[in-house]
């Protein structure tokens, strides 16, 4: 005795095929929304500049955004939850001043990496804290998070620190060379968090938890669900990525420089946007934030190309975050008008 | 049936505050058994389920599981145990998969990570237990209501269950899935599983139920076997009479020349609340409206003062066609509604009493035009003297004052617009009883001066006293539409309770 | 006494009071002020004037927040505002001219008023939250000040346009008076008119107000179109002060400092009821921190570590489980009944 209840009809003209992928992966067509985006903007620059889609260019698309891609990891851990961290782009500077000065001091990079992870995760841990057991809005949190780092950021120096570290220079200037297509460790961290972050979301327990917090906290609750932990943890793992993110851009750089950074959270939160994930939680994927990052680097490899001002890059972005979301509200309100 | 109960509650108390939500209940269920659990609002249904479910500790009395004492500290702990509930409100993640929904907290693993596969063959299982046909791997949040809560029982029997509690499953079900539900119930049944059945729709509780538990106001009425137990005692045990003293209102008799409606609605339906309903409101009359909870009251209320669309049907205000769109042109008409829901669709508890009762009228004239402080503390101070609203500072934030004299300010907010129609759904719920009856005796007055009410109560005999017809509404329609003069509470109670005529095989 | 200390602004004006009487212990040429020309200086005069923009913009935060809302968007709007006056002012042939100056700030504030309608469109109309919808501009409206100004620092020479940050009326700095202006006209406006009232309404229970025929959507719009068109007014004064348009540093972090600024004047983040004397105290007691660092010679960059503190502190303070530890440890009276563990419904 079947129960299949009524789909709504509009939806009969499809394909079965296509139905039962929208009943299991509805979620999924903001992210291939962007992976279209991308392409078609590829295929744009392709065609109007002629020399765009080169293994060069396309390699120098993961190196420079190495930073972004992993801070991206973090924040679609946070924003699915329902949360937001506002403080990434103050931790990696953070860090990465922290980073070059204790280089600087002498000390060796297997000393150093650790401690500016413990301390991106120490800020995210904070903030975790704030949110989960003082019941302070994920936006004020993070701020407070924001504003102590960029301080201390600055308290470690006030100008830009060199890095002569051979070991941390190795990570930017290595390349790994296939055909003409190349590289760098820094580009292969960020995939490989990249992925980390994937599995864990699809596969463990506290990803699915994260899932569940963002769909309905008090549901997930009542489930039984260790909700606590896992909302202060995912503020320690963005912590984490800035940490790492850190790292990487003061090896990309060569520098440690209090002053990076600043806006960068939004850049994140644009990307991890556009690559579909929902600012009210619930759903999205880390492969949606790497695409994000991609069609954010391209929007502004492209504007470099035009010989235009940087300037545009955000206000690109801007509008693309806006038309994004406002696709997102008539998603969700079609599928609320369904019941 | 065992003689020995499966769950056990012994003076069972609950406060919210100052008030027994919860006073001194005994209840059992045994096994293998499905047992009703009948009230109106307020009467502690809910209260008493969140007890037995871990949600709510006890302030007095014990909770004994096939004879042992238990002390549930949440949810979690009741889970443990096998007493599972699934609510009316859908408390599962609607963002995630059907089969993760059943198995989120007890995932097969496969070296460590979530065995996808094993968890969807798992989950067809269980759903197809249940008679369900839908694919585990789809998102819950695509399915309708009544798929969904199919699910959440598929959920709460994954694990050896012992004690399930159905809070409203068949609201959202057409006559198919229900018979489907009840087959699964019985199934249940024979497993030796306790459950506890909580449903507004008298036919189904007789339908399944073994046994039934009334609770009213907090305390328990009695246990009963539904084989024995009349339907109309039923609802009297329910809607009981309430011990007041009582001024009875004189109804005035309407002239033989029937007076013209000041509101005529025809063939109102909005959604599934309330369909092909026909109303007229008349001025100097009060009409009663008298239904059991989920009858389709209260959208016939929200239907004409224009709060929820029309899917259908005409008002006409006065002979012409009015399309209400919304609060503010209801008001413009002379209709005004007060709603059910005091709290949080009534009161803004934050502000005071002057300027709650002021509220309506101000957004009225609009933002510029601010009526004068101190004739707004003079409106403010009428009202409370008129309405004798206490303590009688209007400076004290409305949140503080007690049910009673919060629905009053409401109906001051309501009245200081000059209405000509008021409509009013439960103003009495939640009161004391000398309020009660102030605001009864006022709403009588109202009439006498001219203006048209509608009155909605689940206490029958409140209707019948302050009504001068009574329109009864069953299902989403109305049934019938009867001068008081020629009611009793009795008669009335039989035609709320009277089984459904109409089908119900209709769609919902 | 404790009727004193019930009052709203009781926690705010007491830790205003004792920073400065801190600030005085500390250095004692703090409270002094002296007068030259009919004008008065002294560090509590350069609190005051350097207190304006934060005070135009928390004063527009405070109508936002109390809809329920956010603005975020307000550091974007100063730039975008600065950009457009000053290339106005450096294209003209008489950058001098108070005309041209006049000009120059009314099309600088009349772009933020649009900025401002653009929001309010996107939260009342389309529905979008509010962090979103001003994010959209907090991002995109640096970009376009940028455009304006072609991505440089554009410079004028301009005494009309000086006067704003530097000059006096009435021997206080004029921009403070600009700022206190805007404050009154914006509370009696509230108070004497029932914007006020309805704004509370609104902001404590949308729902109930929508059932009593209040007009929520007029009265979300506009108070982000005035949050735009003060921030418009901040970005000015800003511009004047450093005698350019910083696309980059202009309100930098000012959204920050000014939902702090609210949120420390007793104004809660959850909307409804509002005190605007309670922001005007917030952006004084931020003032005087500020003031108060650079006096310890903490590098100004530095002292955002400072006000994590303090968000810390403030939070925690307002923190509801706070006050349940609190009671715990000075073995307060124990409520008489159980709380509900889970969100109960009380039955009506």
């Amino acid at each position: 005795m079947s129960t299949d209840v009524a789909t709504p009809s509009r939806r009969v003209t499809l394909g079965r095929a296509a139905r039962t992928f929208l009943d299991r992966r509805a979620s999924l067509m903001p992210t291939l929304a962007a992976f279209v985006i991308f392409v078609v903007l590829l295929a744009g620059a392709e065609i109007h500049f002629g020399n765009f889609v080169t293994p060069l260019n396309m390699s120098a698309l993961l190196l420079d955004n190495a930073y972004l891609l992993i801070l991206a990891v973090g924040m679609t851990f946070v924003i699915v939850t329902g949360g937001i961290d506002l403080s990434v782009g103050s931790v990696m500077a953070f860090t990465g001043v922290l980073c070059a000065h204790l280089l600087a001091a002498g000390h060796s990079a297997a000393v150093v990496v650790p401690v500016i992870i413990l301390g991106g995760a120490a800020i995210g841990l904070l903030i975790g804290v704030l949110v989960q057991y003082f019941d302070v809005q994920p936006f004020i949190a993070s701020l407070a998070g924001l504003f102590l780092a960029r301080g201390l950021a600055y308290v470690v120096s006030l100008s830009s620190i060199r890095v002569e570290n051979e070991s941390i220079l190795w990570l930017q200037t290595t390349r790994y060379r296939l055909g003409e297509w190349y590289i760098t460790p820094t580009g292969i961290m960020a995939l490989l968090i990249a992925a980390i972050g994937a599995f864990v979301m699809q596969y463990t327990r506290f990803g699915r938890t994260i899932y569940a917090i963002g769909g309905n906290e008090q549901s997930a609750r009542l489930m039984g669900l260790d909700v606590a932990r896992t909302k202060v943890l995912v503020y320690v793992i963005s912590g984490v990525c800035a940490g790492l993110a850190g790292l990487v851009l003061t090896a990309y750089s060569g520098a440690g420089y209090p002053r990076n950074g600043i806006g960068t959270e939004l850049d994140v939160i644009a990307a991890v946007v556009i690559g579909g994930t929902l600012l009210t939680g619930g759903t999205g994927y880390v492969l949606g934030s790497v695409i994000g990052v991609f069609v954010f680097g391209t929007i502004k490899t492209v504007i470099s190309f035009q010989g235009a001002e940087q300037s545009w890059t955000r206000i690109i972005v801007g509008l693309m975050l806006l038309l994004f979301i406002g696709v997102q509200r008539i998603i969700v309100f079609r599928s609320e008008r369904r019941r | 049936m065992e003689t020995r109960p499966l769950l056990e509650l012994a003076g069972g108390t609950v406060y919210f505050g100052a008030d027994a939500a919860l006073d001194s209940v005994d209840f059992r269920l045994f096994p293998g058994e499905v047992h009703s659990l009948m009230g109106e609002n307020g009467a502690g249904k809910s209260t008493l389920i969140k007890a037995i479910t871990g949600a709510l500790a006890l302030a007095a009395g014990e909770l004994r599981l096939a004879g042992s004492p238990v002390h549930l500290r949440s949810p979690h702990d009741a889970q443990e145990l096998g007493i599972r509930a699934v609510y009316q409100e859908i408390d599962l993640i609607p963002n995630i998969s059907v089969a993760e929904n059943i198995a989120l907290g007890c995932e097969p693993r496969r070296f460590g990570m979530i065995d996808w596969a094993r968890m969807r063959e798992d989950a067809h299982a269980v759903l197809a237990d249940l008679g369900l046909d839908i694919d585990p791997a789809s998102t819950l949040g695509r399915h309708s209501l009544a798929v969904q809560q199919l699910v959440a029982i598929a959920r709460a029997i994954f694990t050896d269950v012992r004690v399930l509690v159905l809070d409203e499953p068949t609201s959202s079900l057409d006559v198919d899935e229900c018979a489907e539900l009840f087959r699964v119930i019985r199934d249940l049944q024979q497993r030796g599983v306790a459950i506890l059945f909580v449903s507004h729709f008298l036919d189904q509780v007789y339908e399944i139920c073994d046994r039934v538990t009334v609770l009213r106001d907090g305390k328990l009425v009695g246990e009963y076997l539904t084989r024995e137990f009349l339907r109309i005692d039923l609802v009297h045990a329910m809607l009981g009479r309430s011990a007041d003293s009582l001024r009875a209102r004189t109804l005035l008799h309407l002239a033989d020349g029937r007076k013209e409606p000041y509101l005529s609605a025809r063939s109102l339906s909005v959604g599934s609340g309330i369909n092909e309903a026909d109303v007229d409101l008349v001025e100097g009359e009060v009409l009663g409206v008298a239904g059991l909870l989920g009858s389709g009251r209260t959208e016939l209320a929200r239907a004409i003062s224009g709060i929820d669309k029309l899917d259908a049907g005409i008002i006409r205000i006065q002979g012409n066609d009015e399309s209400i769109d919304g609060p503010r042109s209801a008001i413009s008409l002379g209709i005004v509604y007060s709603s059910e829901n005091r709290r949080t669709e009534g009161i803004i508890s934050e502000l005071t009493v002057q300027e709650n009762i002021t509220l309506a009228l101000q957004a009225e004239r609009g933002v510029l035009r601010r009526i004068r402080p101190s004739r707004q503390r003079e409106l403010a101070l009428s009202w409370v003297d008129a309405l004798d609203i206490r303590p009688p500072d209007v400076d004290r934030p409305a949140g503080t004052l007690s049910g009673g004299n919060q629905q009053k300010v409401l109906l001051a907010r309501l009245l200081a617009l000059s209405p000509r129609l008021l409509v009013l759904d439960e103003p009495t719920r939640g009161i004391d009883v000398g309020a009660k009856v102030e605001v009864q005796n006022l709403i009588g007055e109202l009439a006498d001066n001219g203006l048209s009410v509608m009155f909605i109560s689940a206490e029958l005999e409140e209707v019948l006293r302050v009504g001068n017809r009574v329109v009864v509404v069953q299902d989403g329609r109305i049934v019938d539409t009867v001068p008081s003069e020629d009611l009793t509470v009795d008669s009335l109670t039989a035609m709320v309770a009277r089984p459904d005529d109409a089908s119900r095989g209709s769609s919902s | 006494m404790t009727k004193l200390m019930k009052h709203r602004l009781f926690w705010p004006v007491c830790s205003l009071l004792t920073l400065i009487i801190v600030n005085t212990i500390a250095r004692p040429r703090f409270m002094k002020i002296t007068v030259r020309d009919g004008e008065l200086y002294g560090a509590l005069i350069d609190i005051l004037r350097n207190s304006a923009p934060l005070m135009l913009v928390a004063l527009g935060m405070t109508l936002v927040i109390a809809t329920r809302g956010i603005d975020l968007s307000v550091g974007a709007v100063m730039a975008v505002s600065g950009a457009v006056s000053l290339t106005i002012i450096d294209g003209s042939s008489s950058p001098g001219s108070t005309g041209t100056v006049l000009v120059a700030i009314a099309a600088g504030v009349g772009v933020a008023l649009l900025l401002g309608v653009w929001n309010g469109f996107l939260v009342a109309v389309l529905n979008i939250q509010p962090i979103i919808a001003t994010l959209v501009l907090m991002l995109a409206g640096r970009g376009v000040a940028l455009l304006i100004t072609d991505g440089f620092i554009t410079t004028v020479n301009s005494a009309p346009l000086e006067y704003v940050s530097t000059g006096y009326l009435l021997w206080l700095p004029f921009a403070f008076i600009i700022a206190m202006t805007a404050v009154v006209v914006i509370a009696v406006f509230e108070r004497r008119t029932a914007l006020g009232v309805l704004t509370e309404a609104v902001g404590i229970n949308p729902e109930a107000s929508r059932l009593a025929g209040v007009r929520s959507r007029g009265i979300i719009l506009g108070a982000y179109v005035v949050s735009g068109t003060l921030a418009g007014i901040a970005g000015i004064i800003y511009s004047s002060n450093i005698r350019a348009a910083d696309a980059n540093a202009a309100g930098d972090l000012i959204e920050l400092y000014a939902i702090l600024a609210v949120v420390l004047g007793g104004t809660s983040l959850m909307g409804g009821k509002f005190t605007i004397a309670g922001t005007v105290i917030g952006v004084l007691i931020i003032q005087t921190l500020k003031s108060t660092i650079l006096f310890l010679g903490v590098s100004s960059a530095q002292s955002p570590v400072f006000f994590a503190a303090v968000v810390i502190l403030v939070v925690l303070i307002q923190s509801p489980r706070l006050h349940r530890m609190a009671r715990g440890l000075t073995g307060g009276a124990r409520p008489a009944n159980p709380a509900p563990r889970s969100d109960a419904e009380v039955p009506a």
